[in-house]
């Protein structure tokens, strides 16, 4: 059981918009187990940075509010500790990397300055061995000490993210958040950052939750997978299975929309339709209305996760068996 | 030459320690020191402001004027030719000559002298009462900024109220009821300008915590207090800094007004309003006594304005190259 290191039980989180009510997240259930890395894979909106942040317990609020739901770290519920004891747990047990390394490093403080402020929020070092910490946490992700002293902006994109990943580790957490952290970097600077968060972390021994959109991130780098979808995750699985016989329709579909270079398609075939609007969830299956397979019962009936094989869970009634397997995987036309 | 790396990594401390007092102390010390024998070319945000301000040369030239003024102020003891209390019934009222280069005043004493120790009480009035709303406007403004809610809706209403009587009649009221002099002036005007610096620092606020690196900084484990003096604040510099300066203008006019409506600084102390109010009664007779006054008062503003618009120019960051 302490195997787990995060375990997220039945998370509904929502935020009060003039619109109405937005379910960003509703009954998320993720387990994380030490030393793994568990990617989350989801469009725009499915809800995984609302997830990331209800981990650190940032969710802001208002208008957000987590509703229900229990989020374990370490066998601990993060959602019952006071407010002086998450902030000892953020950047120091758990800490995160951004989406954004160009608005995620403060313009006017230098790098140097902003690792040492983690180190020193988390360690009983003085000022000067926090900055002999720093400047080693940046030699260690590639960047010369010399530069400490530098601000933000004279880096380049693919080095600030390296300096917020210096700053994620500095105090050796034992969870790192990766909320998309080569999306907004070049192809050529993404390997060199996957490559340097994979070589780290078995370094540390960090599990790590990686957020991302980009299922070729996730076969690179994680060792299971949970895709979610408007709030929800709808398969788990590690990822080589998850690959090699991908089951919920949702997942297959977005399978469908990446070029491969095994097959040769005259067209890519993207999911028919949007994503819903979150304020207005559709009934029952939350994806039928972009479903090929969708029948009756999948307006009415919620599915229930069910393992299809072992560690390999699908939220869709195809597997409860109640709907008939039909046309999935077939082209439309 | 260093020897050891030790001696660099105190260096580069202190000038981390001395990187934060720039951005407190604004332009004093733009540029960082040089670190150990590395050639190092190191550009802050504040000496790039620095290096921009220096071509606008309206802005230089209003800033050597605030420099000549607060040389003046400081100096005012060695520089002045008598005494400012000095009195001269006999010569009351004369026009510049070559003993008094700018006459004298309705009891014979020198204007010069008592214009020069006047900046040195213009000077005075203008930044305390500045930093007063500053330091209270601003406080209530970032909490109200960062914190939002009630606590915004109570700050601002209040502020609204404070903004609803025109300063120099809240002022006026403030000197009125507490009494006059140097302190209270300071005080009344301070006071009628909390809101003006309440609402830019909770507009900055606003813009910046919505960013970014405060959700970064809040993912370390940073307390609200950290964040917002650490954090937030030497951020929204820029506007507060350009809203100080013109602001330094207009509590100097408005501690001239109060004094020359009477409800200022006591006579004898040289004040630049006063000593217009009481060449008033002289102005067709000898013009020279509230003319001189007057120009002075001009000169400071004028200076003090360029600087801002030459500031507000500079640290906008849409003009970057």
């Amino acid at each position: 059981m302490n195997d787990v290191l995060l375990d997220i039980r039945d998370l509904r989180v929502t935020y009060t918009t003039e619109e109405g009510l937005v379910v960003a997240v509703d009954d998320l259930n993720l387990q994380l187990r030490r030393g793994e890395t568990l990617g989350l894979v989801g469009e725009t909106g499915a809800g995984k940075t609302t997830t990331a942040l209800s981990i650190m317990q940032l969710v802001p609020s208002p208008p957000g509010r987590i509703e229900t739901g229990e989020i374990f770290f370490d066998g601990e519920d993060l959602r019952r500790k006071r407010l002086e004891d998450i902030r000892n747990v953020r950047g120091n047990r758990i800490s995160m990397i951004f989406q954004d390394p160009m608005t995620s490093l403060n313009p006017v403080l230098t790098v140097g300055f902003q690792i040492e402020e983690a180190i020193m929020l988390h360690q009983r070092l003085s000022q000067r061995q926090a900055g002999r910490k720093a400047r080693d946490m940046l030699k260690l992700v590639g960047i010369p000490e010399g530069r400490a002293g530098d601000y933000p902006h004279e880096f380049s994109g693919g080095m600030r993210q390296r300096v917020g990943i210096a700053m994620a580790l500095s105090c050796n957490p034992e969870l790192l958040i990766a909320d998309e952290p080569t999306t907004a970097l070049d192809v050529t600077i993404q390997a060199q950052v996957l490559e340097l968060m994979r070589r780290l972390r078995s370094e540390f021994g960090t599990s790590m939750l990686l957020i991302t959109h980009d299922l070729g991130v996730v076969a690179e780098a994680c060792d299971s997978v949970a895709i979610m979808y408007a709030g929800a995750a709808v398969e788990t699985a590690d990822t080589e299975r998850l690959f090699t016989n991908p089951r919920h329709p949702y997942t297959r579909g977005l399978f469908g929309s990446i070029p491969s270079l095994d097959e040769d398609v005259p067209r890519l075939s993207p999911i028919k339709g949007i994503m819903p609007d979150p304020t207005e969830l559709p009934t029952g299956c939350r994806f039928h209305p972009r479903c090929p397979a969708a029948t009756g019962i999948c307006a009415e009936r919620t599915p229930v996760m069910v393992a299809v094989e072992e560690g390999h869970e699908v939220d869709c009634m195809i597997y409860e068996g109640l709907v008939p397997e039909a046309r999935i995987g077939e082209k439309e036309d | 030459m260093r020897t050891g790396s030790d001696n660099v990594v105190i260096a580069e401390i202190d000038e981390k320690q001395e990187g934060l007092d720039d951005t407190e102390a604004g332009l004093t010390s733009a540029v960082p020191a040089v670190t150990g024998s590395r050639p190092k070319r190191r550009r802050t945000q504040w000496a790039e402001v620095w290096r921009r301000l220096r071509r606008n040369w309206m802005a230089m030239f209003g800033l050597a004027i605030i420099l000549v003024i607060v040389f003046t102020a400081i100096f005012a003891d060695i520089i002045a030719p008598y005494d400012y209390r000095e009195q001269n019934l006999l010569r009351v009222a004369d026009p510049p000559s070559r003993e008094h280069l700018l006459g004298t005043d309705d009891l014979g004493r020198d204007i010069l002298s008592r214009i020069i120790h006047g900046a040195r009480v213009s000077l005075q009035v203008g930044f305390v009462a500045v930093s007063i709303s500053l330091i209270v406007g601003g406080t209530l403004g970032a909490l109200a900024g960062y914190y939002g809610g009630h606590l915004d809706n109570v700050v601002m209403r209040f502020m609204d109220v404070l903004l609803a009587i025109p300063s120099i009649l809240l002022a006026i009221a403030i000197v009125s009821a507490f009494g006059g002099g140097l302190g209270n002036v300071m005080i009344a005007v301070g006071i009628a300008t909390i809101p003006v610096y309440a609402r830019i620092v909770k507009a900055s606020v606003i813009s910046i915590k919505e960013q970014e690196f405060i959700e970064a900084a809040r993912a370390i484990g940073a307390t609200d207090l950290r964040i917002i003096l650490k954090h937030i604040l030497p951020n929204s510099m820029a506007p507060i800094i350009v809203q100080g300066t013109l602001g330094v203008a207009i509590a100097i006019l408005s501690a001239a007004g109060l004094s020359f409506i009477g409800l200022g600084i006591e006579p004898p102390t040289p004040e630049w309003g006063a000593m217009l109010s009481s060449g008033r009664h002289l102005i067709r007779r000898a013009p020279h006594v509230a003319t001189f006054p007057g120009i002075a008062i001009m000169i400071t503003i004028f200076a003090l304005n360029l600087l801002g618009d030459g500031l507000r120019d500079a640290l906008d960051p849409r003009l970057k190259q």
